[in-house]
């Protein structure tokens, strides 16, 4: 219908796509710098105005991974010669890489951080997101006596700061032997996003007609049989929304992860930052470990976009 | 094949009471039809035999044995829902085989698709098989839902307004189908409706829902030829009875001042309601009561007269070769037989007082 467009019809498209592109620049701008370093050469990192063109390197990769040491002089032919190529790279970096007494090579520090933020991100989350689940079933589903009131205790435990509570909840975890594990970090996590679990899977799952479990029931399942084979399909949907705001809540977590743990348990948040601290930073490596570490989040939910779409437009966050 | 029995059954939510003391008894292989209004508390009914609820007062029997505290599952009834009753996420197919994959039932692979090859071809369904139940028109959904409830030949099978959603015709032809099925398997049925018509051409007998009471229980010839109180002669026939309140004196029906007809005496002086169903209104030149035509609707075979006498608006039936227009003077009449009185202050028919 719309085929011939007036002039002003194209220039206001034309206009519209300049804005977005420019927006979408200013935007994507941080990530386009931060991955930019992860690949630059070490001399390149820091020079203003910014490199724009460089070859790139993956050698702030395998500097992010492996433990390093600086070399005093100059490798020689027979040490370069010697190394394999990711070894090469640190050398030419002016560093070797530190290996134990029978030669293994020594990981950096990053690689567990990385592990224990995965372990605790995902664990975490698998709990909260099922445990609430339950929950918000039993909510909708069940007469609760009280359900407003306990609703609402549920929605109040997530409106003190968490700043405060860290203190008392540090020495709590001292004394019980907390302090530094996997599983405190964990139950910390958990007990944060359940609330938010609660609320959120509340919403979706009062969308699904109490009739398809009534069908089930009178068609001889058992309660149990009806939750798993009907609604946990049903609310596929806002699992996954929940999933992904709990993920990224306790994989962004900073604050609780650097007081409560400091090497065993710690995750990538407290890690990165620490880095710069220490000597003159490499900050093609810091860089690198930035982008690794945004991965995750991203995989996470480009996976699960699908259902995030249709999650996002009904349930309880419904615009 | 069962009887169901309803001893005492009376159900609160909270304080707000929705059933009161129901007795019931449904024989083995009845078409039992609940007759009742919006929130009459028919769906409650059916939720209570089914055992999705339980009584707050009463036993519930299924073939003499006390199902009360049974759960759903294991009460064998098969339930046909107002809406939602098929998942979107299944199949034609997947529905119809949810029943049957029970793990209480178990029926092997090959019966479940002969069963399924059987339920499809009665209700015609064959073609729809393989389609998300989404998909599908209101008459396709309401027939897969009732291929869900046949495909597990249950003991009973609870119907809750199952074509209310569908329009006019299609109803009707799911209504014969509906009463075909259940005369070929011989079950027994319990159908809701709030739809008279409905309830008239498929219940073997009749039950009138007011209000969480059951009024009046019977064939639908002794309903609607002997209603027991005033709510159920409006609740049943199209158009409804005709209630004309007046009072007997001198063994005349008088209706107000110079509104007098025959009638055969009895229950002197005090104040009645007379009702007349309309097709025992007649019209003829020496009848007792002058009335105006106030509109003539053509319905075909007949036509639907409605009339003003004196301060009553009444309505009569009457075929189509009689000759009568609006603003016509006429004058109308009745066989006292046909009479069904009520007391005015309770609304009961004094036939059963
Ligand atoms: N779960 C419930 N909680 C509270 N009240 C309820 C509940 N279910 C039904 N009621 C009330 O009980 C009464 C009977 O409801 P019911 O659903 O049985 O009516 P119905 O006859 O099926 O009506 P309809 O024709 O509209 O389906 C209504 O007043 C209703 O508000
Ligand atoms: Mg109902």
């Amino acid at each position: 219908m719309a085929a011939v467009r007036t002039t002003g019809e194209v220039l206001r498209h034309r206009l519209a796509v300049v804005s977005l592109v420019v927006i979408l620049f200013v935007m994507l701008a941080p990530i386009l710098w931060i991955t930019a370093t992860a690949f630059k050469p070490r001399n390149l990192a820091t020079t203003v105005p910014p490199t724009v063109f460089f070859t790139p390197e993956v050698s702030p990769f395998v500097k992010l991974m492996v433990k390093r040491s600086q070399l005093r002089e100059k490798p020689t032919e027979e040490q370069l010669a010697a190394a394999p190529w990711w070894e090469r790279l640190v050398l030419e970096g002016g560093e070797k890489v530190v290996r134990s007494g029978k030669g293994a090579v020594q990981p950096s520090g990053y690689p567990s951080r990385f592990l224990n933020s995965l372990i605790v991100a995902t664990v975490s989350t698998v709990l909260a997101v099922s445990m609430g689940t339950i929950t918000a079933y039993g909510f909708s589903r069940f007469k609760v006596k009280g359900e407003d009131d306990w609703l609402f205790f549920i929605l109040s435990t997530r409106m003190l700061p968490p700043v405060v509570v860290a203190i008392p909840m540090f020495l709590m975890y001292r004394a019980v032997g907390l302090n530094d594990t996997h599983l405190g970090l964990i139950i910390l996590y958990t007990a944060f996003n359940l609330s938010f679990s609660v609320w959120l899977m509340k919403g979706f799952i009062d969308e699904i007609p109490k009739e398809y479990e009534d069908a089930a029931l009178v068609d001889g399942y058992t309660r149990m049989q009806a939750f798993f084979k009907i609604v946990l399909p049903e609310a596929a949907t806002g699992i996954a929304a929940t999933a992904v705001f709990c993920f990224i809540t306790a994989w962004n977590e900073y604050a609780f992860a650097l007081i409560m743990t400091n090497k065993r348990a710690q995750t990538a948040p407290p890690f990165i930052p620490s880095q710069i601290g220490s000597g003159l930073p490499d900050w093609t490596v810091i860089a690198a470990g930035t982008v690794l570490f945004l991965l995750p989040v991203a995989i996470f939910t480009f996976l699960l976009r699908n259902h995030l779409l249709r999650g996002m437009s009904f349930g309880a966050i419904r615009k | 094949m069962a009887e169901i029995e309803l001893r005492g059954i009376s159900k609160s939510f909270g304080t707000v009471p929705a059933l009161r003391d129901i007795n019931l008894t449904i024989a083995d292989g009845q078409f039992f039809v609940l007759l009742g209004e919006t929130g009459a508390g028919k769906t409650t009914t059916l939720r209570l035999i089914a055992g999705l609820d339980r009584p707050t007062e009463g036993r519930i029997l299924i073939d003499g044995q006390d199902v009360t505290d049974w759960g759903a599952a294991d009460r064998d009834t098969a339930l046909v829902l107002q809406q939602y009753s098929l998942y979107p996420r299944y199949t034609v197919r997947q529905n119809l085989e949810f029943p049957l994959k029970s793990p209480m039932r178990r029926v092997p692979p090959d019966q479940i698709a002969e069963r399924i090859a059987r339920v499809s071809k009665t209700l015609r369904i064959g073609h729809l098989l393989d389609r998300k139940t989404d998909r599908l028109s209101g008459g396709e959904m309401q027939r897969v839902s009732i291929g869900r409830a046949i495909v597990r030949t249950p003991k009973v099978f609870l119907m809750d307004e199952p074509l209310s959603a569908l329009d006019a015709k299609l109803r009707e032809s799911l209504r014969a189908e509906l009463k075909d099925l259940q005369m070929t398997l011989g079950e027994t049925f319990l159908f809701v409706t709030h739809d008279q018509v409905e309830a008239m051409s498929m219940g073997d007998r009749i039950g009138v829902l007011n209000k969480g009471t059951l009024v009046q229980v019977g064939t639908p010839q002794e309903i609607y030829s002997n209603p027991v109180n005033t709510f159920v002669a409006r609740a049943v026939g199209s158009p409804a009875m005709n209630l004309l309140p007046g009072r007997i004196e001198g063994g005349r029906a008088q209706l107000g001042p110079g509104l007098a007809l025959d009638h055969a005496g009895g229950a002197e002086g005090r104040a009645l309601i007379f009702g007349i169903r309309p097709e025992d209104v007649e019209l003829a030149t020496g009848a007792p009561l002058p009335a105006t035509v106030t509109d003539v609707e053509n319905h075909g075979v007949e036509k639907i007269v409605t009339l003003m006498a004196g301060p009553h608006r009444l309505r009569a039936t009457v075929p189509v070769t009689v000759r009568v227009a609006a603003q016509d003077q006429v004058r109308i009449g009745w066989q006292p037989a046909r009479v069904t009185l009520f007391d005015e202050a309770t609304g009961r028919s004094l036939r059963r007082a």
